[in-house]
């Protein structure tokens, strides 16, 4: 057990070498109890790796990364599921773990997708899928949640919908959240802690801190220093899924 | 009853192919067909070793699969040559081996078409014992590693992930393949075991809508096949095996009509 019973997930200068090629070096963060961590970065700068470090899917890795629960939540980035495995929704669901019929339906209306329980896999549109891969995750009363980039391919309002049912999530089950998202307006309402990656770490500290800085600056430019400084505006609303809103 | 070589021929092939039913879902969903072929070839070695050393066909055969199966995982480990060149390295690797060993036991008469088709009457009461004892413990570990194969079978990153050990499940799945090859090898013959693992498994993907109901589909597709096959053999005196696979591609084909439908109404 950790010495703090909140921390989930801890990395000490923990790097990824493959080929001789460093695909993240360096990288130190922890992820507690009931906070959102968030990787931000350009293509290419380590963010999936570093989630997979955090997760343990690498077995030989520089440094140190421990993980101190088994309760854990994934939605990878890609995920290349093969279609010639008849796989329905409901089915996919208690893929890791058997789950009583009642939590199914419930994180299923959470993400707005309960009425394509009973379809094939292989027939939803991307942003459907997308809002199942994060109901499963969700589903499991997760103490870790991972999300590389959860709303990809999800439309515009539903986008917003998501990321409230990401913060409230993370209030309500007080579990921690690591995230990856490219979205700085929406990512940043919701942060605790922002960890810029640029194959190692840039810059972190709470959103205003590190919009400030000037390395991120560098990396992003001046607009997105001023939309992540900006940034207060809180919701205080639900958007459900056939557009209507409903208060907190 | 025992004593009539038909009811002992159903029973055996009764017992195996509730074996080959879930463990050749895996074979499709995991894309080991190929995996499962070199295993089958590898078993002439085990069964010459068995002769020669006068130990049981089953066990010989499962201990050499299983040493060929551990070699592959090693060899994948240390090489760069991609799966299927190792696959066909040791698959063909094996059975020349095999054969070889054949040539030099001058002594023993062997019967190479009934080990490489399979021989219903060659079906002993202690074949029916090796295959009603070792297929249950199949399903039974089967059953125990379900969750994590199958989770690392639709995608290995959220398995590990989420705390499944996927690496574990897919070595002892490995073994069970060993396990399936060394019991029904008399029966069916090793070139055929593979489509004893896959044909009836793939006429139950065309009517399936979720793997639990392909998986029940490919058990009782096996089941038929072999009532059918043994049927067609003893009636037309053909071989145990390519008759039973013969049938198992007769219900493949009327799974072809099922799928059709459905195609027809998705348009």
């Amino acid at each position: 057990m950790s010495l703090n019973q909140n921390i989930l997930v801890k990395l000490k200068q923990a790097g990824l070498r493959i080929n001789n090629k460093w695909l993240v070096k360096d990288v130190s963060l922890q992820i507690e109890k009931g906070k959102i961590v968030t990787l931000i970065g350009p293509n290419g700068s380590g963010k999936s790796t570093t989630a997979k470090i955090a997760l343990g899917i690498y077995k030989k890795i520089n440094g140190e990364a421990k993980k101190y629960t088994n309760k854990v939540g994934y939605v990878p980035q890609k995920i290349s599921i093969d279609w010639t495995l008849p796989l329905r929704v409901s089915d996919f669901m208690v893929l890791t773990e058997n789950l009583k019929e009642e939590a199914i339906n419930d994180a299923l209306s959470l993400t707005g997708v309960i009425h394509l329980k009973d379809k094939n896999l292989g027939d939803l549109s991307g942003g459907e899928f997308q809002r199942v891969l994060l109901a499963r995750a969700i589903s499991k009363n997760p103490e870790l949640l991972v999300l590389d980039e959860p709303v990809q391919g999800v439309d515009f309002t539903g986008e917003i919908a998501l990321y409230e049912l990401i913060k409230k999530i993370s209030d309500e089950l007080n579990c921690g959240i690591l995230l990856i998202s490219h979205d700085l307006h929406t990512v940043m309402s919701a942060t605790d802690h922002v960890v810029c990656l640029n194959g190692h770490v840039c810059c972190s500290g709470s959103p205003i801190e590190v919009a400030k800085n000037n390395e991120y600056k560098a990396l992003f430019g001046e607009q997105a220093s001023q939309i992540l400084s900006r940034y207060e505006h809180r919701h205080d609303h639900i958007h459900t899924n056939e557009g209507k809103i409903k208060k907190n | 009853m025992l004593d009539d070589f038909f009811i002992r021929a159903l029973i055996a092939g009764l017992g195996i192919a509730i074996v080959t039913g879930p463990l050749g879902c895996f074979v499709i969903w995991r894309r080991l067909s190929y995996f499962g072929d070199t295993l089958a070839h590898s078993a002439l070695l085990g069964v010459t070793l068995a002769y020669t050393l006068e130990f049981n066909i089953a066990i010989s055969v499962f201990i050499i699969s299983s040493s060929i199966a551990l070699i592959l995982i090693d060899l994948q480990k240390r090489t760069n040559l991609p799966g299927d060149a190792l696959l066909g390295l040791l698959a063909h690797s094996s059975l020349a081996v095999g054969l070889v060993v054949i040539g030099f036991l001058t002594f023993i008469r062997f019967d190479i078409m009934g080990l490489l088709f399979g021989d219903i009457l060659a079906v002993t009461t202690d074949d029916i014992f090796i295959i009603w004892i070792g297929g249950p413990l199949i399903l039974i570990i089967l059953k125990l590693i379900w969750k994590p194969l199958f989770a690392s079978t639709v995608n290995y990153e959220l398995a590990e992930a989420e705390g499944l050990n996927p690496d574990r499940a897919k070595a002892i799945f490995t073994i069970l393949m060993a396990g399936i090859i060394a019991i029904s090898i008399k029966m069916v013959g090793l070139l055929l075991i593979t489509g004893m693992l896959i044909i009836p498994a793939a006429m139950a993907r065309n009517i399936s809508s979720s793997p639990q109901m392909m998986v029940i589909y490919s058990v009782i597709g096996g089941l038929l096949s072999v009532i059918l096959g043994l049927l067609t053999s003893l009636e037309f005196n053909t071989a145990s095996g390519p008759s039973i696979i013969a049938a198992a591609l007769f219900l493949f084909i009327l799974s072809l009509l099922k799928i059709k439908q459905s195609i027809k109404l998705k348009n």
